[in-house]
């Protein structure tokens, strides 16, 4: 009958906001300490932030010529 | 009139009373924790040089439109999909071969390197063992592995090549086993189709992030199947979810024109990268190696690169000619591959 499904669609939702609800959260400033703490850790490995020399970047040319 | 099930006093009116009130509870709680901005936080970080990111190859080859491509764990080869103009058929392409994957709008490379996951349109992802062999029909050992009852939108292995999970246009996402075909999981939540699915990159981590046209991001638990965090912020459809590289964090990017970034430990949107002159859809989104930059194309042809701290944009990769469809980082970070509508794909480094 739609009007139980109804009822179990919205028992389901309840369900599923109490558990979001009980999520354990932490302070954005924490968070966002985190985040950046990851960036400045691996930004040195990072080619597209720091470049890499072009002879050991496959993708990019060398700009010398090879002689055959 | 069969009411079992029904606990005293529960109705609809108080049901959604209940539920109201726990959306609100959600807002006040996650309120609670906003101490401050994303980039507040990054103000005393050095502001980013101008990057010297340009196109270093353009790849030829795909007859119509190119809607998906990944990269393959050694780092050389591709697999990518398109629609191809002149017959019903859309093929794969791989390393130079085209392979037999009709509609297709999702393309995966399995771990090992051996084999492509493809689905899209006819509801299906199939799997494709690759072969040395040219001559090898490999339309014989096409594999059919997930069924869903509309079109599949996104599909990627799990950690090895014997599970893999699919998001789909019929509102759910699954996880399956290769080898049998056999459902192992599904996870629903999501109100209309699911448009993207990405799996956090921990090695021990049981979790994936989906976003669709519901506008929800929705993070969930593999083995349960548990919808575990919901986001919803953004105004219109969300075309595709990132996890940023330490799996803390995901970008989302949407038809309403801006990306945004949500923390899963402080269970909020704590960024979003938008101007006023970026008017058009974003349908792609990828991190570089560190996470400082976020790569994200769009339906005006650009792809712009954003300062994920900050939030400002540093940069802007013009080239294609037409949509971008995807946008994806190389295994080892030194590159990033554009697939377009403009029928080619774009290295960029």
């Amino acid at each position: 009958m739609t009007s139980n499904s109804n009822l179990s669609n919205m028992r389901r939702m309840v369900e599923q906001l109490k558990l979001e609800a009980s999520v354990e959260r932490i302070k954005v400033s924490q968070a966002a300490a985190e985040l950046q703490q990851y960036c400045l850790q691996n930004a040195s490995k990072d080619a597209l932030l720091v470049g890499v020399p072009t002879g050991s970047n496959p993708f990019r040319e060398p700009r010398s010529c090879a002689v055959v | 009139m069969a009411c079992q099930g029904l606990q005293k006093g529960e109705t609809l009116a108080s049901l959604k009373t209940e539920s109201d009130g726990l959306k609100k509870k959600l807002e006040v709680e996650r309120g609670k924790l906003n101490d401050v901005e994303l980039h507040q936080v990054a103000e005393k970080t050095e502001v980013l040089g101008a990057l010297s990111i340009k196109t270093r190859r353009v790849l030829k080859g795909h007859g119509a439109k190119v809607l998906c491509m990944d990269w393959c764990k050694d780092k050389r080869r591709l697999v990518s999909s398109s629609q191809v103009r002149t017959s019903t058929d859309l093929w794969t392409r791989e390393h130079g071969v085209s392979l037999p994957c009709t509609w297709v709008m999702a393309c995966a490379y399995a771990p090992s390197g051996c084999a492509v996951a493809c689905g899209g349109l006819d509801n299906k992802c199939s799997v494709i063992p690759l072969s040395l062999d040219k001559d090898e029909n490999l339309a014989a050992k096409k594999k059919s592995v997930a069924m869903h009852t509309n079109y599949v939108s996104g599909c990627t292995f799990t950690n090895s090549d014997m599970q893999m999970l699919t998001s789909s246009g019929d509102g759910t996402c699954a996880l399956w086993d290769v080898e049998s075909g056999q459902l192992l999981q599904s996870f629903h939540g999501h109100t209309a189709d699911v448009l993207s699915l990405d799996l956090a990159p921990s090695e021990t981590g049981n979790t994936f992030v989906s976003g669709g046209c519901d506008r929800k991001a929705n993070v969930w638990d593999m083995r349960s199947g548990q919808n575990i965090q919901s986001f919803e912020s953004h105004e219109s459809d969300i075309n595709c979810v990132k996890y940023y590289p330490s799996g803390d964090a995901f970008a989302s990017a949407s038809d309403d024109a801006t990306c945004r970034f949500y923390d899963l430990r402080a269970d909020r949107e704590v960024a979003v990268y938008q101007k006023d002159s970026i008017v058009f859809g974003a349908s792609t989104v990828d991190f570089s190696l560190s996470g400082r930059l976020l790569f994200a194309g769009y339906n005006d042809y650009t792809i712009n690169a954003w300062d994920v701290l900050k939030g400002n944009r540093v940069s802007i990769l013009f080239g294609h000619e037409n949509r971008v469809s995807r946008v994806k980082l190389s295994p080892d970070g030194t590159a990033i591959c554009s697939a377009s509508w403009d029928n080619t794909l774009r290295i960029w480094a």
